[in-house]
């Protein structure tokens, strides 16, 4: 059954796909590479996903799969190869998971925010963001990563907002990770994003700026 | 009766579909809890250090170790007690259950409040249309008598809201969605979730929740003018 074909289809500036990328990754796990025009969607993710209609979708054989926590957690129940994603113990198997819907629920929306907003608007998600980063240091609790001594489910759920707020931070001018309020978050987003396999995954810094700004131009200027 | 892994709390108010949830989720393992009622407009401090970042009920303390988040909870309750299991066995179809949980809270849920807690005749058609989109996805995933096979499965505890809180609501503010018309495969799974012997003591007084609801939508209305 795991040898069956693997097939990510993605965006390369997406955040989500990256989660899946780097869980693929990590595992070794063979797979095949498919980029969609977000601006011009393909019948093809329109049939795997019908309900959301975005990437990433993973199809595994014939069987599509969509939402990026729902695939990690699919990837990590099929492949069983080291490194397991998930904890072994119950209660940090459900913390992992916390942290991931934490993420998911709550600083990714004031990022968003904090991008495409203005004004006082903009500030404020701003700060929702830097108090939303603060609590996520809190689940490091002194470790090296979220998984402990090695790269786990949290890390690279969370990691996703390592260099996706920083590009906001660039594009927008407001400082988010604040190196003084939150020390260990900033150190753990700089070893997570070093390691090697993370560090391949990852899109272009220059072109995903260059991409953030002119996205940035044509949200603030149509809202004028 | 479920194997006694220690002592279980949980921290919730009658009313709230997601401790309700929660609750039926442990009887129908057969877990021995204690359910402690919170007082929501003076949250006790227990509730506070066990749920400080969300401060909300349900919590769940598993021999003192805090849970929150009503599908987390379930999840970790179906790897602790492995009776009744929630999630099928396959990857594939434990990755659709999850799948479909995760709609039903972020793509079910949300329109129905919009559509319901409004006096914006705009604002309750755009939700009424998005309720009635997301249930349509919902109607055709539904092929055997619950979401879980012939038992009670994951989605079936999280689509609880669906069958027993949206008629409550669409009583109290006049609003038709689950109809047997449009949806009658949900429709007759509201009837056999909300009458399934456990489910059922599990339940608030229908008659309360309309009452709480007409309440809510009355000074919504009332704010408006």
């Amino acid at each position: 059954m795991a040898e069956e074909s693997v097939t990510l289809i993605g965006f390369w500036g997406s955040p989500f796909v990256l989660r899946v990328k780097w869980a693929l990754e990590l595992k070794v796990i063979q797979y095949q590479y498919v980029e969609e025009d977000l601006g011009n969607k393909s019948p093809m993710l329109l049939q795997y996903n019908p309900v959301y209609k975005k990437v990433p979708v993973l199809v595994h054989g014939n069987k599509p799969l969509a939402e990026s926590l729902v695939i990690l957690e699919y990837i990590d129940e099929t492949w069983k190869q080291d490194p397991p994603l998930l904890p072994h113990d119950p209660y940090e198997r459900a913390q992992a998971r916390f942290w991931s819907r934490f993420v998911d629920e709550k600083s990714v929306p004031a990022l968003m925010a904090t991008f495409s907003k203005g004004g006082e608007e903009q500030q404020k998600a701003a700060q929702e963001v830097r108090e939303s980063l603060k609590i996520l240091e809190g689940g490091l609790e002194g470790k090296r990563y979220f998984g402990g001594e090695r790269i786990g489910f949290a890390d690279i759920t969370i990691g996703l907002l390592g260099y996706w707020v920083r590009i906001v931070e660039e594009t927008v001018g407001i400082n988010l990770i604040d190196k003084e309020l939150m020390p260990e978050f900033d150190a753990w987003i700089d070893d997570f994003l070093e390691f090697p396999v993370i560090k391949e995954c990852m899109p272009h810094h220059d072109k995903l700026l260059y991409h953030s700004k002119a996205f940035h131009k044509i949200l603030t200027s149509s809202s004028t | 009766m479920a194997k006694d892994y220690g002592e279980v709390k949980l921290f919730g108010v009658v009313g709230s579909p997601f401790v309700r949830r929660v609750q039926i989720a442990l009887e129908l393992k057969g877990v021995k809890y204690t359910f402690i009622e919170e007082d929501l407009k003076n949250k006790s401090d227990l509730l506070l250090k066990y749920n400080p970042i969300h401060k909300k009920v349900p919590v769940l303390v598993h021999n003192g170790k805090p849970l929150a988040e009503s599908l987390v909870i379930i999840e970790y309750i179906d790897e602790i007690w492995r009776n009744h299991p929630f999630l099928p066995q396959e990857p594939y179809d434990r990755a659709l259950a999850r799948f479909w949980s995760k709609f039903i809270d972020e793509k079910c849920l949300p329109p129905i409040s919009k559509a319901s807690f409004t006096a914006c005749k705009e604002e309750r058609d755009k939700g009424t249309e998005e309720s009635l989109e997301a249930l349509e996805f919902l109607e055709n995933e539904l092929k055997h008598k619950f979401f879980g096979g012939e038992t009670i499965g994951i989605v079936d505890i999280a689509a609880g809201f669906i069958a027993f809180w949206l008629p409550a609501i669409e009583e109290a503010v006049g609003l038709k969605i689950l109809t047997h018309e449009k949806f009658p495969k949900l429709s007759k799974w509201s009837e056999e979730y909300t009458n399934h012997v456990v489910v059922k003591e599990n339940l608030p007084q229908r008659d309360k929740v309309v009452g709480f609801f007409k309440a809510r939508y009355a000074s919504i209305i009332n704010a408006s003018k």
